[in-house]
């Protein structure tokens, strides 16, 4: 047999991204962290929220692969009943965003040169006072990365990220609409799609 | 038809088949157990303490397969359950509980015996609900038993607020449909990798098949069995895997592990493939990981997709129901002679033998030799042997040569002392025509000694055994081997177990010689009711052989050769 070791299975990329859709129920969230921490699992980011059916929100999860397996992570939150599926889409084609606001200190000099990385990271100034802009960015987590890099020498004074959201490009889709109804005398006989994760 | 919310709960209890409920009543639980009165058809166990009630329950389930029910009240009644909900999440063991809560309005505000109880139970339960409406009871109540028993079983709690067991809804349980988008457990493994599993066996010169409790919950004994002798493969079980196949069955290596038989620890790691069904490479059954069969290629076979490369790396992973695999499985398997590996473990067990306990004659009073006289008096297809957690239940695991399908009921994955005799109250309900043995140490009995008396309430005709050596023993032994011989708070006292019988009345023996062994066991036998036996044995025995923490399976610490030690 071979020995598990995580920390060499993903050594080459440090983060997974996992997509899942949980029921819109009260407590769930709490299930999703409670598993999180009993297993130790590492998480970068982790965002919540609605998705078209209000029956059904949406999370995106970061896994630090350095320290954590993502496959086990995606089987563990796959147990969780109000999970109704669970994909990894880091090997997929996506589209990711992390939304960032930063609140930059400015004065008469520097205001011209921050106005301009905001032009040439297509970012918005969406407040503004004598002595601070708040800057809201979009994109890909490098993009906020980079921009925060470029900030920094004028004084960040705050800033928050969303976190990580994701979609694979395409026209297929992840909607994880109910399996046909079930007496609750058998086993079901859904999509079970989120279950071929682990199959080597 | 409209009904009350408490009146929902036996109702749909009734409808799923129960017809015990192990329970203690209290405030926030009080319309329930009012309109108890009116459900003749459920008989309700009062315990002496929650926590038993949640053993006791797993004990049901665990007998029978079906789902086992407890109830208790807000606060500490539903805290108390914690032990043995968190027993039967590690096993998994179909159990349902009901708890009380304080009314809707006042839950968040600290209410008097007000706990957060879905909160406390998240970790130690396969899901649980908190019931502030009452016309979600019978959904919650129907899909919390649908949960508890399907794909990997678990304990599930449902927390039912108080108003809500007085409020009416409409009730109509056959009409609820189970809704559960994203839970839907898979039996059938895939074809292919099914075909490539078979392929690995038919190839494997030194397989053996791993057993665990997978195969009893999924009542797999026949396919197990079945898949052993055609495809001729050694069978080494887990402890909770004793019972899926008889300790008599030639292919049986038994158990496995810490305190497993030396030989199928020895042909796990000297295997060339490992076919594991319905277990988990348990720390206790693998010892060191780094050092397990590292010549195996292994087949892990599991309803849990989780399970599989949790531990250990599966070459060929296959989620599914165990028996339905097996019988996919079978078809495939064709029959190796292995007569070279079948050789070798024959020479393992020859050198075993010579170390057993049972070979060394030295006069004194063993619990193996207790065992293997119980073992040689009853009915071996009709005697259901519960044991606590210890000493003597490694013992009971090497000894007791358990025949009868899912004959041994223990705590494993949690190894919680205090449940060998609530086990073997709830096992008394699922099986009425065993012969029903608890196997217990001083220990653990004293832990669930108020037991007795719902023994005696509910006439149990229970056989406990107690095995009194005046030590915490396993706790003892790791002491004299890892901690230099340095006794902390191990040395045990215990009242007078011939007094303590007389005192809840019920029949009482000891036995403090060899000789006197038979005779205890065959009065206990002959006495239609509870019987609680002292076997005063041997202090200071250590359970061998042992892999201790950290070691490789095969480093194992052996028993001295018999003609060293006489």
């Amino acid at each position: 047999m071979t020995l598990v070791d995580y920390t060499k299975a993903d050594a080459q990329k440090s983060t997974h991204v996992l997509v899942a859709l949980v029921e819109n129920k009260p407590g769930v969230l709490t299930r999703v962290a409670s598993l999180f921490r009993r297993r130790g699992f590492n998480i970068e980011s982790l965002t919540v929220g609605h998705t078209d059916n209000p029956a059904i929100s949406r999370m995106t999860i970061v896994v630090d692969t350095s320290k954590t397996n993502a496959a086990l992570v995606a089987n563990n939150l796959f147990k969780l009943v109000n999970v109704i599926d669970v994909q990894d889409v880091t090997r997929e084609p996506i589209v990711s965003r992390d939304l960032a606001l930063i609140k930059v200190r400015t004065n008469s000099q520097t205001l011209f040169e921050v106005n301009q990385l905001v032009d040439i990271y297509r970012a918005k100034v969406v407040d503004i006072c004598p002595e601070s802009v708040i800057i809201e960015v979009t994109g890909p987590e490098s993009k906020i990365e980079s921009i925060v890099g470029m900030l920094k020498p004028y004084g960040i004074l705050e800033m928050v990220r969303t976190g990580l959201v994701a979609m694979v490009r395409g026209s297929g889709y992840f909607s994880g609409l109910p399996p046909a109804e079930d007496n609750g005398n058998g086993n079901h006989s859904g999509n079970g799609s989120g279950t071929a994760i682990y199959e080597a | 038809m409209k009904r009350t919310g408490a009146q929902i709960v036996w109702e749909s209890l009734l409808r799923e088949g129960v017809d015990v409920v192990f329970g203690y009543p209290g405030g926030a639980i009080m319309p329930v157990y009012d309109a108890l009165l009116d459900y003749p058809a459920v008989h309700h166990v009062l315990v002496r303490h929650e926590e038993n009630a949640a053993f006791a329950a797993g004990g049901y389930a665990r007998a029978s397969g079906r789902v086992g029910v407890c109830m208790a009240t807000s606060g500490p009644g539903a805290t108390n359950l914690v032990t043995g909900l968190a027993d039967a999440m590690l096993d998994s063991v179909p159990v349902v509980a009901i708890t009380g809560q304080v009314a809707s309005a006042f839950v968040g505000s600290d209410a008097f015996q007000e706990t957060d109880v879905t909160g406390v139970t998240l970790p130690v339960t396969k899901h649980n609900y908190l019931v502030k409406n009452v016309a979600e009871l019978p959904q919650v109540l129907k899909e919390a038993f649908y949960i508890a028993r399907s794909g990997r079983p678990g304990p599930v709690l449902v927390d039912i607020c108080k108003d809500v067991q007085f409020a009416a809804t409409d009730f109509d349980y056959d009409a609820i449909r189970v809704r559960l988008p994203g839970y839907q457990p898979r039996t059938h493994g895939a074809d292919r990798v099914i075909e490539q599993a078979a392929a690995y066996i038919n190839d494997a010169k030194r397989p053996v098949i791993l057993a665990g409790h997978g195969i009893i919950l999924s009542g797999a004994h026949d396919e197990l069995r079945r898949f052993a002798e055609q495809g001729n493969i050694p069978i080494s079980t887990t402890l909770l895997g004793i019972g899926s196949i008889p300790e008599s069955h030639p292919l049986n290596l038994r158990m496995m592990g810490m305190h497993g038989e030396a030989w199928a620890n020895h042909a796990i790691q000297s295997a060339d493939l490992l076919i594991a069904l319905g277990m988990r490479f348990d720390d206790r059954v693998t010892g060191n990981l780094s050092s397990y069969a590292k010549n195996a290629t292994v087949i892990h076979v599991d309803i849990d997709p989780a399970e599989i490369n949790k531990n250990v790396l599966a070459d060929v992973g296959i989620v599914g129901d165990v028996k339905t695999v097996l019988q996919q499985l079978l078809p495939l398997i064709e029959y190796r002679e292995r007569r070279e590996w079948f050789e070798q473990i024959a020479a393992w067990q020859q050198e075993a033998r010579l170390r057993d306990i049972m070979t060394q004659q030295n006069h004194a009073l063993h619990v193996p030799f207790v065992l293997s006289e119980i073992q040689r008096q009853v009915e071996p297809e009709r005697v259901t042997v519960v044991t606590d957690v210890g000493q003597h239940q490694m013992w009971t695991a090497q000894y007791f040569r358990t025949v009868r399908k899912n004959g041994l009921l223990t705590s494993g994955g949690l190894g919680a002392m205090g449940f060998g005799i609530p086990a073997a109250i709830g096992a008394s309900f699922a099986r009425p025509d065993d012969e029903i043995w608890a196997i217990v140490g001083d220990g653990g009995f004293q832990m669930s000694l108020p037991e007795l008396a719902t023994i005696m309430q509910e006439q149990r005709p229970i056989k406990i055994a107690v095995m009194r050596n005046g030590y915490l023993g396993m706790v003892r032994q790791w002491q004299e081997l890892i901690h230099n011989h340095r006794y902390s708070e191990v040395s045990i006292s215990c009242p007078d177990l011939l007094k303590v019988a007389a005192a809840y009345g019920m029949m009482g023996m000891r036995a403090e010689r060899p000789e006197e062994v038979a005779e205890v066991i065959a009065e206990a036998r002959s006495h239609p009711g509870p019987v609680l036996m002292d076997f005063v044995v041997e202090q200071e025995v250590n359970v061998y052989p042992m892999v201790k923490p950290g070691q490789a399976l095969h480093e194992m610490v052996r028993r001295p050769l018999a003609n060293v030690d006489a």
